[in-house]
């Protein structure tokens, strides 16, 4: 820990290996997507991408990267960090490595949301987008509402959680076969996730989200965060208002979950493992929000690179990508519990 | 407070005769409703008008109902007996969506399309994640909420897999929607035989397992002062587990919270004591997945809701009550 003082009296404390990580983090983030941008069809030198991108690039490459290849790589990048910071937030509050909005329901609230919009209301790209954040947000406060009977306990909020993406899970299962085969096709690509043509409109209002809630989260609660960490009591005894600021928290990264799902669908496992991944690389307890954000914006720009070229001839949805991500991290915490002689 | 002995044996009496009232229902109502008197004369008497309807299709589905619902009653009991946490259940805990998994592996990827092709496929997808879970959620050390978060992270990852072989190939997603909800719609007489002797064999094992686990349920010192082999008895529940969860599992579907609801409901009546839970989980859970089947044709007539997603949603809302309101959450 490292403190910074001014002349003021104020003071900022950091970590240096937190920062350093997270730096790094976001540099590999900017490179892959620089990288992604140049793949494709009509491929294109780094160079070339970052000359069009500084806005000297010929009309054709301008053309190609600002409307088509930079959108889907910054809602990769944008979403990503949504994601991660969502999960961050979560493992945090919930004090276990499985919290995230994939196991607590949020995931499956969206994809409610645009399955109802896809297979009853028959809607267009806006509305499933409508759908998803309305599912996701009704989930999150419904879970809320249920689970702070006598104070907001972490554990009764996992469970409520779990109980309500079963129930969704059966609800998707049903809307699922009321659809016909078209309509099917359409809503099980949403349902795995993917950036496939996504343009400026689809990512401003994930935008929008992150420029209210990341502040809020990084400046606001973080500190707090990591008090709470120590549990409720001596938090609360640290002059820390325990309720108030689990409200807040969860409000947030309800917010940040439920709109990155209005940009790529409910990508699964980036929320789950980017905080942990991130907290391995730097070794310190407590949230890491930072970190985490850069993590999750690295992996799902990556995870959507590596389907596009994994496969020759197929263009994997991002989701598969991140999905098996999942496995390999359940997989990773089954040799460490293996190991610490658990099992 | 449990009941006496003969409260509880009069107990079992009246839930078979609710059982066989379901089933009496399950027979009649339906896309075509029948009377009663119309269903039992098109169960015996072959030139009858109902006799296509009930041979070809309800008695298939009541008979799978009966079979897959004590399966997983049992099943049920079973896990929250073994790993002492009222919270397993065969669906919450994932050993339904391993055997799903497995089964889509089979169709999708390996083009095995007959159900006993794919059901070993089912036994061995569940005994996979029942072990995955176990060791995942923290094995000795799990705690009911470790276990169940386990689970949930073992069937995201499952559900996303799924949805990828889905995705790949069209043709299979059409036929797949509609098994992986849980549906007892697609019963065939041929179903019912292929799954028929692998549930009796876990229901025998079960029925032989049951004092054996009483004693277990004492800590495992005791239980080998007593002279039971804990490791041995566990080994045969999960076995147990397997072929009741993966038969059930490759004849209808990943259904789930039939085993978690019917144990809960059924421990105050009967006390922890497994040699009455288990027969009554066996009794009323078929009463719940056929009761969830036939609410599930009625309320959307002439279609139908399938009966995995009844099971969801109110299983759910059942399993939010017992989570809101128990003390279990203090791990």
């Amino acid at each position: 820990m490292t403190v910074l003082r001014t002349s003021g009296g104020s003071s900022l404390r950091y970590r240096p290996r937190a920062l350093a990580v997270g730096t790094a983090c976001a540099l590999v983030a900017l490179a892959v997507g620089v990288l992604a941008i140049g793949s494709g069809d009509y491929p294109m030198g780094p160079a070339d991408v970052l000359r069009t991108l500084a806005g000297a690039g010929s009309p054709a490459d301008a053309f190609i990267v600002g409307e088509v290849r930079l959108p889907r790589v910054v809602t990769a990048l944008v979403a990503g960090a949504a994601l991660a910071l969502s999960g961050a937030i979560f493992q945090s509050l919930v004090r276990n490595p499985l919290g995230s909005p994939d196991v607590l329901g949020l995931t499956q609230g969206a994809a409610t949301g645009a399955l109802t919009a896809i297979v009853v209301a028959g809607g267009g790209a806006l509305a499933v987008a409508a759908g998803a954040a309305t599912g996701s947000l009704v989930t999150g406060a419904a879970i809320y509402a249920l689970a702070r009977r006598g104070g907001l306990h972490g554990y009764r909020l996992i469970l409520i959680g779990i109980g309500a993406a079963a129930i969704l899970t059966g609800v998707n299962g049903y809307l699922l076969t009321r659809a016909n085969i078209t309509d099917a096709t359409r809503a099980m690509l949403w349902l795995a996730g993917s950036l496939d043509g996504r343009g400026w409109g689809d990512v401003a209002p994930l935008l929008a989200a992150m420029a209210v809630t990341v502040p809020v989260v990084l400046l606001g609660c973080g500190r707090g965060l990591r008090t709470l960490e120590l549990g409720d009591d001596a938090a609360h005894a640290l002059g820390v208002r325990v309720e108030r600021l689990r409200l807040v928290l969860l409000a947030a990264a309800v917010l940040l979950s439920a709109f990155a799902a209005t940009a790529c669908g409910p990508v699964a496992f980036v929320a789950l493992t980017a905080p942990q991944l991130a907290r391995r690389l730097t070794r310190s307890p407590g949230p890491n929000l930072l970190p985490s954000l850069a993590m999750g914006a690295a992996l799902l720009v990556a995870a959507d690179l590596a389907g596009q070229r994994l496969a020759p001839g197929h263009q994997l949805p991002v989701g598969v990508m991140t999905g098996l991500l999942g496995g390999v991290y359940l997989g990773w915490l089954l040799a460490t519990q293996r190991r610490r002689g658990r099992i | 407070m449990s009941l006496t002995k003969s409260h509880r044996a009069a107990g079992l009496l009246a839930a078979l005769l609710l059982l066989l009232a379901a089933v009496a229902l399950s027979l009649a109502l339906g896309a075509r409703q029948l009377t009663l008197s119309d269903a039992w004369r098109g169960l015996v008497d072959e030139s009858a008008a109902g006799y296509t309807v009930v041979h070809q299709m309800r008695l298939p589905r009541t008979l799978l109902g009966l079979l897959a619902g004590a399966a997983l009653g049992l099943a049920g009991g079973l896990m929250q007996a073994l790993t002492r946490n009222p919270l397993a259940d065969p669906g919450l805990l994932g050993v339904n969506a391993g055997a799903a998994a497995a089964v889509v592996t089979a169709i999708g990827l390996l083009g095995i399309t007959s159900l006993s092709g794919y059901v070993w496929f089912a036994f061995a997808g569940a005994a996979l994640v029942s072990v995955l879970v176990w060791a995942v959620g923290g094995g000795r050390g799990a705690t009911p909420v470790r276990l169940a978060l386990a689970g949930t992270a073992v069937n995201a990852a499952l559900y996303a897999y799924v949805t990828a072989v889905q995705l790949l190939d069209t043709a299979s997603l059409d036929r797949m929607r509609f098994w992986t909800v849980g549906s007892l719609a697609a019963a065939q007489p041929s179903t019912v035989a292929a799954v028929a002797p692998f549930i009796a064999a876990g229901v025998l094992l079960t029925a032989v397992l049951a004092r054996p686990l009483n004693v277990l349920m004492l800590g495992d010192d005791s239980a080998r002062a007593l002279g039971a082999r804990p490791t041995r008895t566990r080994a045969w529940a999960v076995a147990a587990v397997t072929l009741l969860c993966g038969a059930a599992t490759a004849a209808c579907g990943p259904i789930i919270f039939v085993g978690l609801m019917v144990p809960h409901l059924v421990r105050p009546l009967t006390g922890p004591d497994l040699r009455w839970l288990l027969p009554y989980c066996a009794v009323l859970a078929p009463l719940a997945l056929l009761g969830a089947d036939v609410l599930g044709r009625t309320v959307a007539r002439p279609g139908e809701v399938p009966g995995g997603v009844v099971t969801a949603v109110l299983g759910g809302a059942f399993f939010l009550a017992v989570v809101r309101r128990a003390r279990l959450v203090a791990a």
